[in-house]
């Protein structure tokens, strides 16, 4: 990487900032998923070691939620957006240096961004938990560089339209930046008491609606189609989404506050909106999953297509969750559970973290030029995520169903905690699961890297067999 | 080619996403701003001072710059005595909180009974302060005294005079940078938790506080009205410790470290001396857990169970 720093610009090979995104997200997810991994076995066994301090879960849950946030999941989007976008556009990226600089700026930020955290100094608002100065690095240096590669590379495109990932990427981005420093003017600016909290809010599900979500998305309607051979079965319905997750998803934030004294209007406005983001969801995952027809056999046979769909499958479950457990109806028996644990894992485990995986295996193996080392290690990697995923979004589903029934019935909450043992030892196996499948990820891109067959040139790597 | 075929599209998008942040962040801005705080607001704005997460006069969350809360029942002036009171010490350097530096935080009735009968337009920082939360009966509404200016009390004299001091502002930093809110919740929902954890908080209740810290992950009991509860500061202490030396299924972290190197006697703490003494209880070994040290005052265990007791 560090030859390429001061390089002309010519020099650079294309698609070598993709590939120092993409092997970065998957050390990140590593870390990410060895942390929460960590946090899961205190929370089963609090006293399992003794005497490490600086482990304290205390300090530890928010490392482990902003190394899979921005390490694992933003770096992968970065990845994807670097090689998608310029080959959507018929182009090269903007600049290959300027996306260099970002990856390795991005990588300092985020190792100081997260020693802050774990010794404690932070903002204490959930999901902004970044100290300002840190704020203004993220928006400026991780993030605005990112932006204005993919800005510029869809402006100087060669194709005459737009596809749709590029309008998801273009937009969200967009919306990124300015969620990021809207959300965050709290602590610029000292606002405080609901106007805070809500501020807080507003920024987690902001990020979380108009960043995470439907850039994971985005990567799908390239992905599919592109290894598939399909076009995508709808423009217009692409559309649809589109512009009803501007519209749509933008506004519920007060939903994650609904058992808070905000102003009632705002909770009911925001409970009405958060059933309308089924608009967005259903439209899109029709889209791809009709975008499917007569190459199903490819979710068996393709390990990109395979954690694709499966991630869209995911975002079902994770999108009636969402648009029906935030209205009071339900909202007042699982606010505050286990329940929201899991749904948050649903998207950024299930949903988001499929779609991403898939992304970075098929970018990788594009801009190596190589085919995957090993289909099996893949397979494995795959089976490990579900299953780990499977189990923790279980366990911790009914754990939240528990917590939900003792606050009913007025339960001692130490009796919550026995009731909760089992489920929280389940939790910390699946995600320790996650954490080993993701070893073997890593080595199985190394062997790629290393020893994966060459892709001739004008060949997609879906065309030639595996060899393990 | 730009995005000149995109021209509608842009203009769509600007338009949406205004109207979404005029909807969801002016207008409930608005409404949330004119609330009036009440008298919680006001106490909790004095007991915790102008920022408890990161800020400038406590980058690393050290609980430094924060008001001290002291218990009265003597004029600190004469030393005669006076019903049981509570005033919040601003020592000379220590911010205020955004109530008294952007008074509309306040709300309209209390900014004026504060500043009329209060008189806290006259409170300085650089001198320091003590202020009080007082109600005027006439109008019913909670109000702050600025007792430096009405009544002459400097926190010298006030600290002086204090029967107890409540560290809870530099405790609630503590609160913050330990973590402790990702699992205990500082919010009673409004649905179902009256009977367990008390009175949901009002909207008012929060003016000038910051971060809230609602928590939204609750793991734990909520700890709103916990001092309410739980009043006991030799129970808090053993919990803090080691909390399974109280509640034997508690998953809670031990907290022994911030007791730092010496407790209350100024003898040295031995932690790894402490927990092989622990393990060979819980073991069955030992029929006594080790004695566990009273911690000092200048501790970050003390701010925390100061925090802690003083949420009722």
């Amino acid at each position: 990487m560090l030859k390429y720093l001061f390089a002309k610009e010519s020099e650079i090979p294309q698609g070598t900032t993709a590939i120092f995104f993409g092997i970065s997200s998957i050390c990140w997810f590593i870390i990410g998923t060895g942390l929460g991994s960590f946090n899961a076995a205190k929370l089963a066994f609090p006293d399992w070691y003794h005497g490490l301090y600086w482990l304290q879960f205390g300090h530890m849950r928010q490392v482990h939620v902003h190394a899979v946030i921005f390490g694992w999941i933003a770096m992968a989007f970065a990845a994807s957006m670097m090689y998608i976008t310029p080959a959507l556009g018929n182009t090269k990226l903007w600049s290959e240096k300027l996306g260099v600089w970002n990856c390795l700026l991005y990588n300092v930020g985020l190792c100081l961004a997260l020693a802050l955290l774990w010794s404690g100094v932070t903002s204490g608002r959930e999901y902004s938990d970044h100290i300002w100065p840190i704020d203004l690095y993220i928006a400026f240096v991780m993030v605005l560089p990112w932006c204005v590669n993919v800005w510029m590379t869809i402006i100087h495109r060669r194709t005459q339209g737009i596809y749709t990932s590029n309008w998801f990427f273009a937009a969200c981005m967009f919306m990124t930046v300015i969620v990021f420093l809207v959300g965050n003017l709290p602590e610029f600016f000292h606002l405080t008491g609901l106007n805070e909290a809500y501020m807080t809010w507003w920024f987690a599900h902001n990020i979380l609606g108009l960043l995470i979500t439907p850039v994971a998305a985005a990567i799908t309607y390239y992905i599919v189609p592109k290894i598939t051979g399909n076009p995508l079965y709808s423009h217009r319905v692409g559309h649809l989404h589109f512009w009803s997750i501007v519209v749509f998803y933008s506004t519920p934030a007060a939903h994650h506050l609904m058992s808070s004294p905000l102003p009632e209007w705002l909770k009911s406005f925001a409970s009405v909106e958060g059933v309308l983001i089924l608009v967005p969801a259903i439209a899109y995952v029709c889209n791809i999953l009709l975008t499917m027809q007569g190459k199903w056999s490819m979710f068996v046979n393709n390990v990109e297509i395979k954690f694709t769909i499966t991630g869209v499958l995911l975002a079902i479950p994770l999108n009636m969750q969402g648009g029906f457990q935030q209205t009071r109806a339900i909202n007042w028996y699982i606010h505050g559970t286990g329940w929201i644990v899991a749904h948050a894992h649903l998207a950024l485990l299930g949903f988001s973290t499929f779609a991403e995986a898939a992304a970075v295996y098929y970018g990788l193996q594009v801009l190596l030029r190589r085919k995957l080392y090993s289909l099996s290690l893949a397979n494995l990697h795959f089976w490990t995520l579900l299953i780990g995923f499977s189990l923790y979004w279980t366990s911790m589903t009914i754990a939240g169903l528990i917590q939900g029934a003792a606050k009913i019935y007025e339960v001692p909450y130490v009796d919550v905690v026995i009731a909760e043992h089992p489920y929280m030892i389940v939790r910390w196996l699946g995600g320790t699961l996650v954490f080993l499948g993701n070893i073997v990820w890593l080595y199985n891109m190394y062997m790629t890297a290393r020893y994966g067959d060459e892709v001739p040139a004008g060949r997609q790597p879906a065309e030639l067999a595996y060899v393990r | 080619m730009a995005f000149r075929e995109y021209k509608i599209g842009c203009w769509m998008f600007g338009i949406a996403l205004s109207t979404s942040m005029f909807v969801t962040i002016f207008l409930p801005g608005l409404d949330i701003s004119a609330v009036s705080s009440t008298d919680i607001a006001l106490e909790k704005q004095l007991t915790y001072g102008h920022e408890s997460g990161f800020s400038y006069e406590d980058p690393f969350l050290s609980g430094a710059g924060k008001p001290i809360k002291v218990v009265l029942t003597k004029d600190p002036m004469n030393g005669s005595p006076m019903d049981k009171t509570n005033a919040y010490v601003f020592e000379a350097g220590t911010p205020f909180p955004s109530g008294l530096t952007h008074t509309h935080v306040l709300g309209e009735k209390v900014k004026n009974l504060s500043e009329s009968k209060g008189r806290i337009g006259s409170a300085n920082e650089d001198q320091g302060a003590v202020f009080l939360v007082r109600l005027d009966e006439a109008s019913d509404t909670p109000y702050i005294e600025n007792a430096s200016a009405t009544r002459g009390w400097t926190p010298e004299k006030v600290l002086a005079a204090a029967d107890q001091t409540i560290m809870a502002g530099s405790g609630k930093t503590m609160f913050v940078r330990e973590g402790c809110w990702w699992c205990h919740t500082l919010l009673p929902e409004q649905t179902q938790d009256w009977q367990s954890f008390g009175r949901p908080p009002m909207l008012g209740d929060f003016n000038g506080e910051s971060p809230t810290t609602f928590g939204s992950d609750r793991k734990a009991p909520d700890l709103l009205h916990v001092g309410a509860r739980n009043s006991s500061r030799e129970w808090m202490m053993l919990h803090f410790f080691n909390p399974r030396l109280v509640q034997s299924h508690s998953i809670m972290p031990r907290y022994d470290y911030l007791w730092g190197d010496k407790d209350a006697k100024g003898n040295p703490i031995d932690l790894k001396a402490w927990d092989e003494a622990y393990m060979k209880y819980a073991a069955g070994e030992t029929p006594y857990p080790p004695e566990v040290p009273v911690p000092a005052d200048n501790s970050d265990a003390r701010y925390l169970i100061d925090f802690v007791l003083n949420l009722k």
